[in-house]
This record gives C-alpha cells, sequence and structure tokens, in this order.
C-alpha cells in the first residue's frame, strides 16, 4: 500500500489526516477517491510532495508501495 | 549560530533569547521579534499544523538564506505547532549583527517567509468551531519585496 497525507483543510475534506491506497499512477489512484476529495486535491494551488521532495510535474507521480504523497494547500504560519 | 526549532508547547521567548544573545559576543545588535496569539474577533483557540519531512528543513533554509543575506552573526527562529490560546506566542525571531540594520531587515526578511512561504496550515476558533485560516494578499505583496 501507499499512504496519501493531507495537510490543513484538506484533512477536512478527506475526513482523515491519511488514507492508505492501492499503489499506481497519480491519475488511477486519485479516480478511486471520492469525487469531492479528488477535486479539492487537483486545486491548482495544492502542492504534492512524495517522500518529502516537491513534486514539480505531478502528471508523472507513480505510486509505489511504501511511498507517501502529501497533499499541502496554500499556507499560513506566523 | 543557526537555531531552528518547533516547539509544541507555550514558551517563554525571553529564556531563548538570552542564550542566543550570549552566545554572540562582540555584536553590535540583536533584534527580536515575537508574534502572539491575538485575542480580538472572539478568538478562543488558534492550531497550527505542520508537515514533519518539510517544515523543519524549510526553516533551516530559511535561516541559512536570512543568514548569508544579512551577513548575520547569527538567527533563531522557533515556532510553535498545535493548540495555542489568545496571547501565548506562535513565532520568535532573533537575529544577531555586527550592525543593527541588517538585525533588523533579517527579521523583517524572516517573518515575511514564515508567514505565506513556510509549510503551516493555521485554522482558528470561534464561537466553539474551527476554521481555516487562508493566507491575506498583504501577506504575499510582503513577500514579494524580497524578490
Amino acid at each position: 500500500m501507499a499512504k496519501l497525507v493531507f495537510l490543513g483543510r484538506l484533512a477536512d475534506v478527506a475526513g482523515a489526516p491519511e488514507r492508505e491506497v492501492e499503489p499506481g499512477p497519480l491519475a488511477e489512484v486519485l479516480s478511486l477517491l471520492p469525487g469531492e476529495l479528488a477535486v479539492a486535491l487537483l486545486d491548482e494551488r495544492v502542492r504534492m510532495a512524495l517522500n518529502g521532495e516537491l513534486v514539480s510535474e505531478p502528471e508523472a507521480v507513480m505510486l509505489e508501495a511504501g511511498d507517501e504523497l502529501a497533499f499541502l494547500p496554500p499556507v499560513s504560519g506566523g | 549560530m543557526i537555531d531552528v526549532r518547533l516547539l509544541t508547547s507555550v514558551f517563554n521567548p525571553g529564556q531563548f533569547v538570552g542564550p542566543f544573545t550570549h552566545a554572540h559576543p562582540g555584536l553590535g545588535g540583536v533584534c527580536t521579534f515575537v508574534g502572539e496569539v491575538r485575542g480580538e474577533g472572539g478568538v478562543e483557540a488558534l492550531e497550527l499544523s505542520h508537515y514533519e519531512p518539510l517544515t523543519l528543513p524549510g526553516m533551516q533554509a530559511l535561516a541559512q538564506r536570512a543568514a548569508a543575506r544579512f551577513g548575520l552573526m547569527g538567527i533563531m527562529i522557533l515556532h510553535r505547532t498545535g493548540v495555542m490560546l489568545p496571547g501565548e506566542p506562535i513565532v520568535c525571531v532573533s537575529a544577531a549583527a555586527a550592525h543593527r540594520r541588517a538585525a533588523f531587515d533579517a527579521v523583517d526578511f524572516a517573518m515575511d517567509h514564515l508567514k505565506s512561504d513556510s509549510w503551516f496550515w493555521k485554522r482558528e476558533k470561534k464561537g466553539g468551531a474551527w476554521s481555516w485560516i487562508e493566507p491575506r494578499a498583504g501577506d504575499y505583496n510582503d513577500l514579494a519585496r524580497w524578490d
């Protein structure tokens, strides 16, 4: 299995801070999620990090077993 | 000296600023900013979440950038995570330099980047209900001053 991690408001949309999914190409992984969540994750302002490294080409992401893919909405700290 | 920490419980900035200052004998000035949870508008609590693999490494990189850009002797960045109450400190940035301008500017630079270019997500509780805080346009304008 691979793990999706949802930060900020995305955790509310997902109903949990993380979710186990079957490995595979990102498009396939997203297609198996609830529609509302998939739409929120595909927002152009949401960045992704695969195993702690920011993703520059989301369309090329292929999840392997044990991978962790984090979805990062716009930040607000300080 | 670069000192960057994520803190999970309430802290007293003075306890950190003292030792940080003493670690830089011969400095010309130290500038410290402390941000606290505002009590206005019926805010009952604030919660900051972060993402372990990115947040602290990002803060360390920010500290390195600030130190190099302003020629600092040292910089300290402390940032809370978890639930905070009004009046509690969220963030403390302290810069030590040979001259005051570098210390002022470094703290300003670090705060603008912590507000809208660091891996934190903030939500506030009002009337018993939590809501996420989106970054303000002004935060991005503040950040753009340093490009």
